[in-house]
């Protein structure tokens, strides 16, 4: 009875997880792209450092939800129902995200590829700052009564830590954004993602800090206190291996802090998925809103073998475009014309 | 009844954001088989011709899948969103293959995918091409997964009820469902007709304008004489040994799947019968038990009412062998059918609060006839339409090339839009078929007894009709607007022929500057 719900619970974490860490830098490269890029082609570059990869990226965020309602049903339905409104939105921001990549390029006026940036860069906004939203409220409750349902109309959920989560996942993708792009361009836009590490760091994390600190005092334990002690460690060796042109390290550095932040996180919440704030009888937790142990049994081999052979083969991709994207490596955008006789 | 009853605009927005992604999904499924084909030839042969043809069916193939992956994503949450009654009542058994579809098929697809358009001159080209292939192959399980999810809604098995809730005690029965495997070669078959039918009307048009900027003509036999434009780019000879390959693929493809959607719905049909006995009696619009299929039926369908309904064309003996596969068995009417779910499900809703403001009310187990009768056979008239005309096609263009005629042409353009609007059709008819249940009963036990869900208890309670009503417009407009720029790009590098995929092709015009760089694809943004 404890087990497999556990480890499901801890499963999710790690798709959240992941998916924070890696779609953070894709979201936070749209909404570069709005002020840092000083021209079409630093544009492009930028972009192209996320080219192959952004879609599997977004994927960590389907897997999300799919074994959500594989394994929590319940939590699924109630998460996600209570929270109408603002995943609508972030619907919308993923699909003008994700047809602005594509499609930018493939217009011939400036006036298409200025609106799809904005698209692109808005859309980011939107979907980090209402994942983060959603993430913290999973984290300090919802107004929910017996069955689940949230109760007072369409805008109860709406509180503080909403926006105090929207803005931690913001500032990190942000952050998390610049230190990919100095690893993986050369040339202005690595300087310039350089200077804004070095200078945002310490205000964009502090949101984020804030939440977990939020979480701790609630309910922290010994181990996830620890997390946070080397959450805080990591950002500080992230700032400091930035300033000293170690982008590598800077990188890693902000993915340990996005790591051990999160799984404070969600240390500290378990075993309950979602609290409500109306009675905590009627917080959902890893035992009344699981599926049953045959379920859960057969999704943990699905995933015994799923997860490995993803990050196997995911982790190749990164390695096939290793290379700093520069802008000499971006060719001319070319015309399309009609193929006909001009007449 | 609220003003606007929110599970109808619950059900409209399901129905809308469904159809739309399946505009997506069946181009996705049939052109990349064939891309990926086309790439196998070029290797195997070194033949230019191939080499292009899976540019430029490459392009429009991604210009497509990015609008299947943005609106698949909406499909994903969907179920949590406005449906969480349905969500915790199916969850221990549907989330299941959602799940499995997303970690094992969509990350293979996009991963692989991604690998294959920045791929191009840096991977081994057989590394390159094993890429499409892997991606390809990641797209057909993906379908397979959510089929067996649906079809679970229409024929529930490998569960037991527990608590009032379906609880998977055999995953095996769920994923080998036999109405998963019948719906899933059908709906493959479906999708590699919008795949044919979208290369011929492409292509015919590609051969049509050859031939109307004079580059191509015709001899005293008909047979064509193929001509050059070094005025045009990509306009050279091999170009039109692009296009005819290209029309003549589409064409067998289309023929050969409308073969094997009808056998495949053949045997949906002995299922359906089996499983869902009223929604068979619906598409036929049958009232009394009987055995013949009618063609054209008028009369008012809706009246629910048999003497109204008049049927103008029959065929004796065709229903029975479509249901049973002989001439003679019987196929239960409406008329018989109803006391029979009456006495099964209850005459009126439960007097729960989960019903809201239908609790009580009284059950319409009929589905809307216009729809299932009209969907069953737009759903055939339109995949028959696009066969034959496939087959036309053939035979017209066996000497080389397109007649110069501007209205076949245009024919052939329309003539794409028919798969689309066969698979919509019989999307709307199964799933509206299924009302008023959104987890169909079966009464013959050959589903779990006992497991069924009405529609009007499925949807989140918590959820208001403004926030429903604010989500349908959105959606709806945003789809709408999204359809125009795709249509808008696919029209664009439609026209620009293969020179919009292949910039090189540009170049040969003035030799003395550089040839662009045909690394586009793989700087694709
Ligand atoms: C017969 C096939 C089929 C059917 C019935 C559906 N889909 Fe689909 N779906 C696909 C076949 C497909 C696909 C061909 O695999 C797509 C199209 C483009 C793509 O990326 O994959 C896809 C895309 C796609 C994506 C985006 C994947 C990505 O980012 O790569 C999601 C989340 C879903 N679908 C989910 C659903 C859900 C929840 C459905 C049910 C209501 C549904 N699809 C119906
Ligand atoms: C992709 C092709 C599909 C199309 C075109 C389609 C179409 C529709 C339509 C038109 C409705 C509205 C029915 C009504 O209001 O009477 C509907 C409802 C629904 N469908 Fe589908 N469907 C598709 C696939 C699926 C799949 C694969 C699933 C499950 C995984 C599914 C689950 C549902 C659910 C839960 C509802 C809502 C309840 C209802 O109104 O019946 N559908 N669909
Ligand atoms: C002789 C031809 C055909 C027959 C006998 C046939 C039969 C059927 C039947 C019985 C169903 C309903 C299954 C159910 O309710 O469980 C169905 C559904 C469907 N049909 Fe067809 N069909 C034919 C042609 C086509 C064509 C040409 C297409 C598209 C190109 C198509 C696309 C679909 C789709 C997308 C569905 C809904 C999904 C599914 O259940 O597979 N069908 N068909």
């Amino acid at each position: 009875m404890e087990f497999l719900p556990t480890l499901w619970f801890v499963l999710i974490a790690v798709l959240w997880i992941g998916y924070l860490f890696l779609e953070g830098f894709d979201l936070g490269v749209g909404m570069h792209l709005l002020f840092s890029a000083r021209s079409e082609r630093e544009r492009r570059v930028m972009l192209n450092t996320i080219g192959p990869v952004w879609d599997g990226n977004e994927v960590w965020l389907l897997t999300a939800g799919g074994a959500t309602f594989a394994a929590f049903p319940f939590w699924y339905a109630s998460l996600f129902s209570a929270l109408y409104i603002p995943l609508v939105i972030v619907l919308l921001g993923l699909i003008f995200r994700a047809v602005a990549i594509e499609y930018r390029g493939k217009g011939s006026t400036d006036a298409w590829i200025r609106s799809w940036d904005f698209a692109l860069g808005l859309g980011s906004l939107v979907s980090a700052f209402g994942v983060g939203a959603a993430l913290a409220l999973t984290t300090t409750g919802l107004p929910l009564n017996e069955n689940g349902d949230r109760v007072g109309g369409a805008w109860a959920w709406f509180n503080g830590y909403a926006v105090l989560g929207g803005l931690a996942v913001v500032g990190f993708c942000l952050v998390h954004a610049a230190a990919f792009l100095a690893l993986k361009t050369e040339g202005p836009v690595r300087e310039r993602s350089r200077r804004f590490v070095s200078l945002a760091l310490p205000v964009a994390l502090l949101p984020l800090a804030a939440w977990v600190l939020v979480i701790q005092f609630r309910s922290g334990t010994l181990v996830t206190w620890a997390l946070v002690l080397v959450a805080v460690t990591a950002a500080v060796v992230a700032w400091f291996a930035n300033r000293a042109g170690r982008e590598g390290w800077s990188f890693i550095g902000l993915g340990v802090f996005l790591v051990t932040g999160a799984a404070a996180l969600f240390g500290a919440v378990y075993p309950i998925v979602l609290p409500s704030t109306l009675d905590p009888a009627h917080s959902l937790t890893i035992w009344n809103a699981s599926s049953s142990d045959y379920t859960l049994g057969v999704m943990s081999i699905v995933a015994a073998v799923g997860v490995p052979l993803v990050l196997v083969y995911q982790g190749w991709t990164y390695w096939v475009f290793r290379k700093r994207v520069t802008a000499a490596s971006i060719p001319e955008a070319h015309a399309v014309m009609p193929a006909v006789r001009s007449r | 009844m609220d003003a606007i009853d929110p599970l109808l605009i619950a059900r409209w927005q399901f129905g809308i954001t469904t159809v739309y992604h399946f505009w997506m999904v069946p181009l996705t499924l049939g052109l990349g088989p064939v891309v990926a084909f086309m790439q196998s030839r070029w290797h195997k042969t070194g033949d230019e011709r191939w080499y292009r043809m899976t540019k430029f069916w490459g392009k429009l193939y991604l210009i497509n899948f990015i609008m299947g992956v943005a609106t698949g994503i909406v499909q994903e949450f969907q179920f949590g969103l406005a449906w969480s009654e349905y969500s915790r009542f199916v969850g221990d058994v549907f989330g299941a293959p959602l799940a499995m579809e997303a970690l094992l098929a969509f990350f293979v697809e996009s991963t692989f995918l991604g690998l294959w358009i920045f791929g191009w001159n840096r991977l081994p080209k057989r590394l390159h091409l094993a890429c499409l292939w892997i991606a390809v192959i990641g797209s057909v399980i993906s379908a397979y997964f959510i089929i067996v999810a649906n079809s679970w809604m229409q024929h529930p098995v490998g569960v037991e009820l527990i608590d009032g809730r379906p609880v998977m005690t055999d995953v095996l029965a769920v994923l080998g469902n036999n109405t998963a495997i019948a719906a899933y070669i059908h709906t493959i078959f479906g999708a590699l007709a919008v795949g044919g039918g979208f290369l011929l009307g492409i292509a015919w048009y590609q051969l049509w304008q050859r031939r109307r900027d004079g580059i191509d003509t015709v001899d005293s036999t008909g047979r064509v004489v193929v001509g050059e434009a070094t005025d045009i780019p990509g306009r050279d000879r091999a170009d039109h040994r692009v296009w005819i390959s290209s029309l003549r693929i589409g064409a067998v493809v289309a023929v050969v799947a409308f073969a094997g959607v009808a056998a495949s719905g053949d045997l949906q049909a002995k299922l359906m019968f089996d499983q869902q006995p009223l929604k068979m009696a619906a598409a036929e619009g049958a009232c009394h038990d009987g055995t013949a299929f009618s063609v054209l039926s008028v009369g008012n369908l809706g009246s629910k009412d048999c003497d109204d309904v008049v049927a103008v064309i029959e065929v004796p003996g065709i229903l029975s062998f479509l249901a049973n596969g002989d001439f003679e068995t019987e196929i239960r009417g409406i008329n018989s059918l109803i006391p029979e779910y009456q006495e099964k499900y209850g005459t009126h809703l439960p007097d729960d609060p989960m019903y809201g403001a239908r609790a009580g009310q009284e059950i319409e187990y009929l589905p809307i006839m216009e729809v299932t009768y009209w969907g069953f056979r737009l759903m055939m008239g339109f995949g028959a339409l696009a066969a034959v005309a496939a087959a036309v096609a053939l035979w017209i263009t066996r000497r080389g090339t397109v007649p110069a005629s501007r209205p076949l042409m245009q024919l052939a353009i329309v003539g794409i839009l028919a798969p689309f609007a066969a698979n919509s059709a019989g999307w709307i008819f199964t799933e509206m078929g299924r009302q008023p249940f959104v987890v169909a009963p079966n009464p013959n036990p050959s589903g779990t007894d006992g497991v069924f869900m009405f529609t009007a208890a499925a949807v989140s309670p918590g959820v208001n009709f403004t926030e429903l009503l604010f989500s349908l417009a959105a959606f709806t407009l945003v789809y709408a607007v999204l359809m125009v720029f795709e249509v808008r790009l696919l029209v664009r590098y439609v026209r620009g022929g293969v020179a919009s995929s292949v910039p090189k092709l540009h170049a040969r015009r003035d030799d003395d500057s550089p040839p662009p760089s045909d690394d586009v694809l793989a700087f694709a943004y």
